[in-house]
């Protein structure tokens, strides 16, 4: 599309200057920091207390391998093995292949609830979010306070009714149940709220408009591309977020067709003298997070660093 | 949608028309004959500029009133009234359910559990998160290295950290016991007594999220002026005088959010505890047994949701509680001794930045349930 020629409307012009300007004023001054503090460098000190940190992250992981690759007496061992044994693809296929905890399926459920939540919560917060940063209504300001509101109230206080419904509909132990709760994010709305106030310009709509694309066009054509890094950066969070969430799907699902935390959670009932299989079932449940993580490790970084900073 | 019955218009009518012609109160007598040649296609597209931001916004304001309000409202009903998991609902029993868990000696404890794990996790973890923020700060190499290594724990779901911590804290052969005992010092009873097995569950919780904790007091760091820092180096403060006079307190409202959604999360904490041992009822004699896990056990194990609804209740009380106490203390703190010249500008910035920050975490939180 050419550059927007058109002068912005009147009535959102307002908006437009009330939403964009701190952002503008925190980008502006960024690089300048940056100047300022080149040249003088950290010294080992801190490098060496990063290292400290680093390795206290990993050491939990690296010990729970270590204790999934051995066998049932490592744990009993009274000195510390500090190397992994080479029993990890026997225990994992001992969790693979249990037949009371059903791993496999497990995989294949967390994979579709995470999945669909967070499309769906991406897709639906995107249309509100352009509606509410964009678009001019009735009630606009007011249902925008109820969404952030919405936000303080601890979910666990439904819990109950909740379950309740669930069982009404016919749902529970289903993965419906599970999926239904999440897919919409008073977060996730306002998060794009707030992202395409700044990231769309109106004279994009308005150029939009002119050339005759009607409002689901605009959004689809307009809003939805440029809400890209923000919509990846909130699918990646809502995806993590679902993939380890417990309680919910640990109270709503069949025992029969878990997701993976719920399996976990059996695995250890069913094994609690043998560590090395739960631990190895750890580890399997990890590893397609730390693959992603690996893959998008970064934008999980300067996402939760937007979060905080940008508006 | 009007994708269609649009098109017309947009043939018919010059591109350079100025779009404020769609705005009803703009009608002028311009817009007025034109609105009389293509009459139809423009009245659509009028409703589409008028309602489609209504249905834009209401797939999340129907789902969230069927799975978000009503079950809130409803917990309410439900507390009140006898209510079974099999038979269903049951008499009105007024306030019965709650007269009958305050009268539970298994609630106090685990009310206690609750707020003693609370407090030796978020203390220490804000602090160090300060800490591991305050270094990430400086001008380092690798920037996204050390921030992602950092993060890392946060993708480990709490159920895997609990199993994972819970191994490393065995009362007989877990490896913190082994270290203590080459140290010469008695093994410690992490799953038989109280307060080691609330600092076992503490550290799990520290595990996972005071990276997370660090990158958003961090986010907050890189907002404070650097002019700042730069006018205490020409008064000659080192590094620590500047943290404590200058990092610290322009930090105070993103810290303050960050104590507050800690708080949200951390009294709603199950998971960890829940998979602290294998029988998940929060220890022999309770001893860690938070309020989420009596609640979970009054619904589930005793099949009374009238009680589990009225605990729901309690349990929000205490959370609201502990916000009203937590802003109370944070205004005292803001109206006292900081010279808001000075600050103004920086301190509305942090409080802008910090009132999202809390909004993020707090849904990372609400998403999760029970993190």
């Amino acid at each position: 599309m050419s550059a927007p020629v058109l002068p912005p409307v009147a009535v959102v012009e307002a908006d437009a200057r009330q939403g964009s300007s701190p952002a503008e004023r925190a980008a502006a001054r960024r690089p300048k920091r940056r100047r300022l503090q080149n040249g003088q460098r950290p010294g080992f000190l801190a490098y060496g207390f990063l290292t400290a940190v680093i390795l206290g992250s990993v050491f939990p992981l690296y010990w729970s391998f270590l204790i999934g690759s051995g066998d049932a007496t490592t744990i009993t061992r009274q000195d510390i093995v500090w190397w992994p044994g080479g029993n990890f693809l026997d225990n994992a296929a001992a969790v693979l292949t249990d037949g009371s905890v059903n791993f496999w399926r497990a995989v294949g459920n967390s994979i579709l609830v995470s999945t669909v939540v967070a499309a769906a919560v991406v897709l639906f917060s995107t249309l509100a979010g352009f509606a509410f940063a964009k678009l001019r209504f009735r009630g606009r300001n007011g249902l925008l306070v109820f969404v952030i509101a919405t936000m303080a109230v601890p979910t666990q206080l439904g819990v109950v009714p909740l379950f309740i419904a669930m069982s009404e509909l016919q749902l529970a132990g289903t993965l419906s149940a599970v999926i239904l709760p999440a897919i919409v994010s008073a977060f996730g709305v306002f998060w794009m709220t707030q992202y395409l106030s700044q990231a769309l310009p109106y004279e994009l709509i308005e150029a939009a408009r002119v050339d005759g694309a009607s409002m689901i066009r605009t959004f689809w054509s307009v809003a939805l591309p440029a809400a890209r890094p923000a919509a990846a950066m909130l699918a990646l969070f809502v995806f993590i977020a679902t993939w380890t969430n417990f309680f919910w799907p640990f109270i709503v699902l069949d025992r029969q067709d878990p997701t993976l935390p719920v399996a976990l959670s059996l695995l250890q009932s069913n094994y609690f003298v043998d560590y090395s299989v739960v631990m190895a079932g750890v580890i399997l449940s990890t590893i397609p997070l730390l693959i992603l993580f690996a893959v998008a490790g970064r934008q999980l970084v300067s996402g939760i660093m937007q979060g905080a900073v940008k508006g | 949608m009007t994708a269609t019955a649009d098109r017309p218009r947009a043939t018919g009518t010059p591109p350079t028309a100025p779009p404020t012609k769609r705005a009803p109160s703009d009608t002028t007598g311009k817009t007025e004959r034109q609105i009389r040649r293509i009459a139809f296609s423009q009245t659509l597209s009028r409703w589409d500029f008028k309602y489609s931001p209504y249905l834009y916004i209401s797939p999340f304001f129907i789902l969230f009133a069927i799975v978000g309000l009503f079950p809130l409202l409803y917990t309410a009903w439900v507390s009140v009234h006898e209510w079974n998991l099999i038979g269903g609902q049951g008499d009105f029993v007024g306030g019965d359910n709650f007269a009958f868990v305050l009268q539970q000696p298994q609630f106090w404890i685990a009310l206690r559990n609750t707020f003693s794990i609370f407090l030796i996790s978020a203390v220490p973890q804000v602090a160090t998160a300060l800490l591991i923020a305050a270094v990430l700060d400086r001008n380092l190499r690798g920037k996204t290295f050390w921030r992602m290594g950092v993060l890392l724990p946060y993708i480990v779901a709490p159920v895997a950290v609990a199993l994972i911590f819970s191994n490393m804290f065995g009362d007989q052969y877990g490896l913190i016991n082994n270290l203590l005992g080459q140290l010469g010092i008695d093994p410690i009873g992490w799953h038989s007594e109280v307060l080691p097995s609330h600092l076992a569950i503490a550290t799990m919780v520290n595990f996972r999220w005071t990276g997370y904790t660090a990158l958003i007091l961090l986010a907050a760091m890189q907002a404070i002026p650097r002019d700042y820092y730069e006018a205490s180096m020409l008064d000659g403060a080192g590094v620590v005088r500047q943290f404590f006079s200058i990092t610290i307190p322009q930090l105070r409202p993103t810290l303050i959010f960050v104590i507050v959604t800690s708080t949200i999360g951390g009294l709603q904490i199950f998971d960890e505890p829940r998979l602290y041992d294998s029988a998940g009822q929060g220890g022999a004699s309770g001893q860690w047994m938070t309020i989420t896990i009596y609640l979970y056990n009054l619904g589930w194990g005793q099949l009374n949701f009238g009680r589990a609804a009225a605990v729901a209740w309690l349990l929000f009380l205490i959370i609201v509680l502990v916000g009203l106490l937590n802003l109370a203390i944070t205004r005292r703190i803001a109206s006292g001794d900081n010279p808001q010249k000075v600050l103004d500008r920086a301190s509305r910035r942090a409080a802008r930045s910090a009132a999202r920050t809390a909004r993020t975490a707090r849904t990372r939180r609400d998403q999760e349930v029970d993190a």
